[in-house]
């Protein structure tokens, strides 16, 4: 028997994206949220990824190292072709992951120089990575409609990470900022709910693609599950958060995460089902550009071989740090 | 064929992402074993200095190590932009092997982080301790799977053809090639170097501002300690290293001796002025025929010459000064750990004087360790994959525009953290562990 494995290698990053996007994205939205925050609230909210934010990111290099390693041509011209907004969101999450570290041992000007280069370095590297997925989706191509849509992806990116991080911080907060998160996590819904349905009529417009992917019936029936079903995400998290904010209760404080974390994996699915079966809209198909099975084979026994103890111990550092944040790092 | 310019360009932008994510590390893969000798120090003596020293060096572990994770990003990004050849030539090899980093290793030390930094009231010292030590695996292992990578690189071996693509015929021969056991020995010895003189330097640097601080001398003691060891080894390991170059890449040798005929009686050059066009030497100081008996242990014996290879060679110039600043730093490393192992015995207290030198020395790891690797990846030149592909055959066809101003972004990027970092570690280090020494209970707020 003989398994597909580019596919499979497509779905091991599919999977590597997804994680970074739902995991850093909440420590991006986080930084994001920085400035609507008061200092012991910042503290707090920095103390709430701190164990995480480092393995979170790596997520981001697992991502690129399998698209490195089972598709190094789409590798080559994807990043070229993503030259300068890659380059930006390096830049971004260099400055922020610095300045996480630095924030904390700086006093005086040193730190708000930090805590504000904390927040540029997130907002920077959210906003690459939604120019980098409009780029993406679009096959690169140039022209003022194309760069209206990267624009618009870019701020649905920024929207969608403020409401997962809002989100998180509804589960490890308490009391005051539990309440500002929730209040954050509606502006973010607002504004990525918007975003969401301008790119989901926006992206069929621009690509012919997709728009035969999408609109060809009798399937068009089946697909629009999808949609009906981020709405129902989309109204599940909105009305949780108004009712969490009666309650003074934590128990359903995990609440708009999960629903968060739907809207995320519908999202990224519709695009996915867009995409399919191409690495580089139009050009490379996964199989054309996959590595030689030879060298998936052995990346494959390496990721079955880890996989298990990495779910284990992130499990295992996600009980260590389990509850509520009561006091900040350090 | 790229514009040389541009390739210049590529090489430089990504030759500084290179050289700034070395230096974090060069200081880490060391630092983290430290950790766990401090650790255990601890739970075996439950002496609050050495608590105190292990949270002062956890806390500058946790800065380096995510300058370390953030300018790694930037590379695995940078293989795509600016080397998409080496993707298409060598990806079947190259691409297991980092990905087998991020695997194995990358994920292990970052969520182990978290618990070391900050488990400490949360979980078991036993689970502490394993954290720190999973810690120090994964710096490691990191380190091997990269040196891997790169001496296959230098030295490539069990590969194969299949379907017309470069393929691995035998992992633990591309793994294990021949130039891996040096390099890697190599690498590791200089990290626990750099970690030696950063921990011994910056406490010397605190003692002078603060004599009494036992805890700074005991830690300037234990970096010394382990200097006065380690310095010497590699001496050695670099020798080994080089004989081994000498058998794979002869020219790399020819650069870093700077011999550009092929001779019998080869002298030792110690010093001189590689002029590139005339491909001579100027103002030259040498030993006669040593440079045989270095290379080949006999005095009489034949050594190649940089002309040899022409015109697959590197450039003289950069190679051959890098590895006398690297030798120097390395002999000079040799001499401080010694004299300051001795003037610190038994509890003594060095002279101020010396610790301005051991003070100062606190950068010689990283020093010796850029140069280091100057010489070996410039010395590789023209080759990216010795053989196999040429550096100017991988380079991709970003416009000089885009390239020019992502350098100009990343020196502004690097610039900013580095002094951040600078500042930083001084501020720390000055301050000292005393300061939290004593684990008196949190004011209530």
């Amino acid at each position: 028997m003989s398994i597909d494995l580019p596919l499979v290698f497509t779905v091991l990053m599919a999977l590597a994206i997804l994680l970074y996007v739902l995991l850093d994205g909440l420590d991006l939205g986080i930084g994001m949220l920085m400035p609507a925050a008061t200092r012991e609230e910042q503290e707090l909210m920095v103390a709430s990824i701190g164990p995480f934010w480092d393995a979170n990111e790596t997520w981001l290099v697992l991502g690129i190292g399998v698209l490195l390693a089972a598709f190094p041509v789409a590798h080559g011209v994807v990043l070229g072709a993503l030259y300068l907004p890659v380059a930006a969101m390096l830049s971004g999450l260099m400055l922020r992951g610095v300045a996480f570290e630095l924030r904390i041992k700086a006093v005086g000007w040193h730190r708000e120089l930090w805590n504000w280069l904390f927040w540029v370095g997130s907002f920077l590297a959210s906003f690459a990575q939604g120019w980098m997925l409009g780029r993406y989706v679009t096959g690169f191509e140039e022209g003022f409609s194309f760069w209206v849509f990267s624009l618009l992806c870019a701020a649905s990116v920024c929207g969608t990470y403020v409401l997962i991080g809002a989100s998180w911080l509804i589960l490890k907060t308490e009391d005051e900022l539990r309440r500002k998160s929730l209040l954050w996590a509606r502006w973010g819904l607002l504004w990525s709910g918007l975003a969401l349905v301008l790119v989901s009529i926006a992206t069929p417009l621009v690509s012919a693609r997709v728009f035969g992917r999408w609109f060809d019936f009798p399937r068009t029936f089946g697909l629009m599950l999808l949609p009906a079903a981020a709405l129902a995400a989309w109204t599940w998290v909105w009305q949780s958060t108004g009712r969490l904010h009666h309650s003074r209760n934590a128990r359903g404080d995990w609440s708009p995460l999960a629903g968060a974390a739907t809207i995320f994996l519908i999202a990224f699915l519709g695009l996915a089902y867009s995409l399919f079966p191409y690495v580089v809209i139009d050009r490379l198909t996964i199989w054309e550009a996959a590595a030689h099975p030879s060298s998936l084979r052995i990346v494959l026994v390496g990721f079955l071989f880890v996989l298990p103890f990495l779910i284990a111990y992130t499990a295992y550092a996600h009980r260590v740090f389990g509850g509520k944040v009561r006091e900040p790092l350090y | 064929m790229i514009d040389p310019d541009l390739l210049i360009l590529a090489r430089a932008q990504f030759g500084l992402n290179i050289g700034f994510h070395i230096l974090f590390p060069a200081l880490t893969i060391g630092l983290a074993w430290l950790l766990v000798f401090f650790r255990l120090r601890y739970e075996k003596t439950r002496d609050g200095q050495w608590l105190a020293i292990y949270k002062l060096w956890v806390k500058i572990f946790a800065l380096s190590f995510a300058m370390g994770v953030v300018s790694g990003i930037t590379m695995s990004f940078q293989f795509g932009t600016n080397w998409p050849g080496y993707m298409l030539r060598v990806g079947n090899i190259a691409g297991p092997l980092l990905t087998f980093e991020v695997l194995f290793a990358f994920f292990l030390e970052a969520t182990f982080l978290g618990i070391m930094l900050f488990g400490m009231n949360r979980v078991s010292s036993g689970l502490h301790i394993a954290a720190t030590v999973l810690v120090a695996v994964g710096t490691t292992l990191s380190a091997f799977w990269i040196l891997a990578l790169n001496s296959w690189m230098h030295t490539p071996t069990g590969f194969g053809y299949q379907d017309g693509q470069l393929v691995a015929a035998d992992w633990l021969e591309v793994i294990f090639n021949p130039s891996f056991p040096f390099r890697f020995s190599h690498m590791m010895n200089a990290s626990g170097l750099t970690t030696a003189f950063a921990v011994a330097g910056l406490s010397a640097w605190r003692l002078l501002r603060a004599p009494n601080d036992s805890a700074a001398l005991r830690a300037v003691r234990t970096g010394l300690c382990i200097a006065a060891v380690l310095a010497p080894l590699q001496l050695v390991l670099g020798d080994l290293h080089g004989l081994n170059t000498l058998e794979h890449q002869p020219a790399k040798i020819a650069a870093m001796e700077g011999l550009w005929e092929t001779r019998a009686e080869a002298p030792l050059v110690l010093l001189a002025f590689p002029d590139e066009a005339a491909r001579e030497n100027f103002y030259a100081l040498e030993i006669p025929r040593a440079g045989s008996l270095v290379l080949r242990h006999d005095a009489e014996a034949v050594v190649q010459g940089l002309n040899d290879f022409y015109p697959d060679t590197p450039p003289m110039t950069p190679v051959f000064f890098a590895f006398r600043v690297m030798v120097g730093t390395g002999l000079l490393m040799i001499a401080v750990a010694w004299v300051g192992a001795w003037a610190t015995r038994r509890g003594r207290f060095p002279s101020r004087r010396l610790l301005w030198v051991m003070a100062v020395m606190s950068v010689s790891g990283w020093v010796a360790t850029i140069c280091g690797w100057l010489v070996t990846e410039i010395g590789r030149q023209p080759w990216l994959v010795t053989g196999l592909l040429r550096t100017a055959d991988a380079a991709g066809d970003v416009p000089a525009q885009y390239l020019g101003a992502s350098f100009a972004g990343y020196v502004f990027v690097y610039s900013l953290m580095l002094l951040a970092y600078v500042v930083v570690l001084a501020h720390l280090a000055g301050k000292g562990a005393e300061s939290d020494a004593v684990a008196l209970p949190r004011a209530p707020s």
